[in-house]
């Protein structure tokens, strides 16, 4: 009796480990294979014939494909050094701002992540079309700073209030300004949580897709418009292969954080 | 002493605070605190928590504001100035040494504020190492150190800026028992070879009586007593400061004056005293204080001569080693007394307390620090 129950928890455990991997690895390992597959259709439930031609294809020099990724990391990082120009100072006043204060300000952030953004998108769109900045890099620049604030301030903030406040008087004590002391003693303290939220930013810039596809297109191509419009017509390959190159950077992302980040500042992250 | 460390004829600052005020969001810490420190001084200012003794140390220091009051230093009222400015070296209790830096960048920190070239830095650093007995250690993460070396860095970083006034935030209190007596020498001889001005605050009573010239006891934002390490134990000028000070056992008293002089009354024990001895005796009903190590077992029947001579009875014996310590109940009061001798439990005793170890106030004031 006792061994068909423990029988039937590892059999239910089993199970639910192989479901848990297929949802997690199935996905993967259906680009991974749309990636190499050259012709591929029903009833076959394989490709038909394997090949590179797609990758050849989107590492081509002068193919769209290259010319959205640069278009994307370009983005991406003019919105990095846009959101953490704006994050650090305002991360370090909420750090030390006392707790009622703080709470206003974190909702403040927070709350524009409440409302449907497509409808903000569309008249984000319209304002920018009016000042005539629709269809270029600063536009979306902006949009996707907008939305990577809101994460970079929360983890800068976090990152702050985790650097023990003795350590900047500590310097202020012996004649450091405060200018100096922050230089000096927080900001580097601080700077694995803020280098997480620029990385944070970057990556969310690298995704962002509703936000470029209302300000941006068709001036604008990024990688996923690319990924939308390469699978809107029917091209899974080019679709799969866009999807794996914006895969890496998340990947390295998780080993960073893992490796770099003390927990006792992600402790801190929503704090 | 040896190249770049302070040169031992330069005294420290005097520091004089008058009438400090000091709220923390609304509650208020300091009552109006005036204290005087003259140069080359060593002061502990020693109460129990929530005193105010950090906040008198951290307002010294610039890092809690002030409501009202002034702090002279060197002729400047400093009470407005930011921290940076007021030239006064704080060694704090969590060491505060800045884990990305080396011991040679944090103890060179200071000096390299003040526009020191990397080889003076260099040298300076390595005189003070050696000074704190770290020598070879700049190269060293101060993550890497253990407890008694980061609070050697801390001092050094303190020092390094040549500062006139050292303040000590509980330096020794994250420390083993081991370690805290040898850096409480460490610490007194530097500050008397430096000849600074040091304001320690600890919760400790042996650190403070150990290191210090001179004891502030603090108490609900109010200093209670300032004296000498000897004045403050053997005549506390309250019932709080004699309990503080380790007089824990109480007594209900009620005294008698005549001309002659008073007499005491503890239960049923009476005693009499010349009037000289005591002059400041209250009237009426009172409490003695007394320390555990002052009072004798003796027979029941046993002449008072000058002491005075309560019955009571053994409640409880432990033995901590040399002595028994015993648990006395005398005059409706548990009574702690140490004794050499073996009694056993329920034995009725006389307790013998010499008149002058009782530090007597009035009942009144005695409600405070029950």
């Amino acid at each position: 009796m006792i061994r068909l129950a423990s029988t039937a928890k590892a059999a239910l455990a089993a199970a639910l480990l192989t479901a848990f991997a297929f949802v997690l690895i199935g996905p993967l390992a259906n680009l991974a294979l749309w990636s190499v597959a050259e012709r591929w259709y029903t009833p076959y439930k394989l490709p038909v014939t394997y090949g590179t031609r797609y990758w050849e294809q989107v590492f081509r020099p002068t193919g769209d494909a290259m010319a959205s990724l640069g278009t994307s990391v370009w983005i991406a990082v003019l919105t990095v050094i846009v959101a953490l120009a704006l994050s650090i100072p305002a991360g370090y006043a909420l750090a030390r701002l006392k707790l009622p204060v703080r709470a206003l300000f974190m909702v403040m952030f927070l709350l524009p992540q409440a409302f449907p953004s497509v409808a903000i998108y569309i008249n984000v769109a319209r304002v920018f079309y009016q000042i005539g900045i629709n269809g270029t890099v600063f536009a979306v620049v902006l949009v996707h700073a907008a939305h990577g604030l809101v994460y970079s301030v929360w983890i800068a903030a976090a990152a702050f209030a985790a650097v023990d406040k003795d350590l900047e008087l500590a310097a202020r004590n012996i004649g450091a300004s405060p200018m100096r002391t922050f230089v000096t003693v927080t900001l580097p303290l601080a700077a694995p949580g803020i280098i997480a939220s620029g990385i944070f930013v970057f990556l969310e810039s690298l995704d962002e897709f509703t936000g470029t596809f209302f300000v941006g297109v068709p001036q604008v191509t990024t990688l996923p418009l690319l990924l939308y419009n390469a699978a809107m017509g029917g091209n899974y390959q080019v679709a799969s292969i866009t999807a794996l190159i914006l895969l890496v950077p998340s990947v390295l992302f998780m080993l960073f954080i893992e490796r770099f980040l003390r927990a006792d500042v992600l402790a801190k992250v929503g704090a | 002493m040896q190249v770049g460390v302070p040169d031992r004829a330069r005294s420290g600052a005097a520091i004089s605070v008058r009438d400090l005020h000091v709220a923390y969001g609304g509650t208020r810490v300091l009552h109006g605190v005036s204290l005087d420190f003259t140069p080359g001084s060593f002061t502990a200012l020693l109460g129990s928590s929530g005193c105010g003794k950090t906040t008198l140390l951290r307002s010294l220091s610039g890092f809690v504001p002030v409501q009202s009051g002034s702090i002279i230093v060197g002729g400047n009222d400093v009470a407005s100035l930011p921290p940076e400015k007021r030239g006064m070296a704080m060694v704090f209790q969590s060491y505060a040494l800045w884990p990305h830096m080396t011991v040679l960048q944090n103890i060179g920190y200071g000096l390299k504020l003040r526009g020191a070239s990397k080889a003076e830095i260099a040298a300076k650093v390595a005189s003070m190492l050696e000074f704190l007995g770290l020598t070879g250690y700049e190269g060293r993460k101060v993550t890497a150190l253990s407890g008694g070396q980061r609070q050697r860095v801390a001092l050094g970083r303190a020092l390094a800026i040549d500062p006139g006034i050292l303040l000590l935030d509980e330096p020794l209190s994250n420390l083993d028992a081991k370690i805290r007596m040898t850096m409480r020498h460490e610490i007194r001889a530097i500050q008397q070879r430096l000849g600074l001005t040091a304001v320690h605050v600890t919760h400790d009573r042996e650190e403070a009586m150990t290191m210090a010239d001179r004891l502030v006891i603090m108490q609900a934002g109010r200093i209670a007593q300032v004296g000498t390490p000897e004045e403050v134990y053997d005549r506390p000028a309250s019932a709080f400061v004699a309990n503080f000070m380790g007089a824990e056992n109480v007594l209900p008293l009620h005294v008698e004056r005549s001309e002659r002089g008073a007499s005491l009354r503890a239960g049923d024990a009476t005693a009499e005293i010349a009037a000289e001895a005591f002059d400041a005796l209250p009237a009426g009903d009172a409490v003695a204080y007394f320390r555990d190590d002052v009072a004798r077992l003796d027979a029941t029947d046993a002449p008072a001569s000058d002491d005075l001579l309560v019955p009571g009875r053994i409640a409880a014996r432990a033995y901590p080693g040399g002595v028994y310590r015993y648990r006395v109940e005398a005059a409706g009061r548990q009574i702690t007394v140490d004794d050499a001798a073996r009694h056993e439990l329920g034995t009725k005793v006389g307790l013998r307390i010499p008149l002058q170890r009782l530090h007597i106030f009035p009942a009144s004031e005695a409600g405070i620090a029950a």
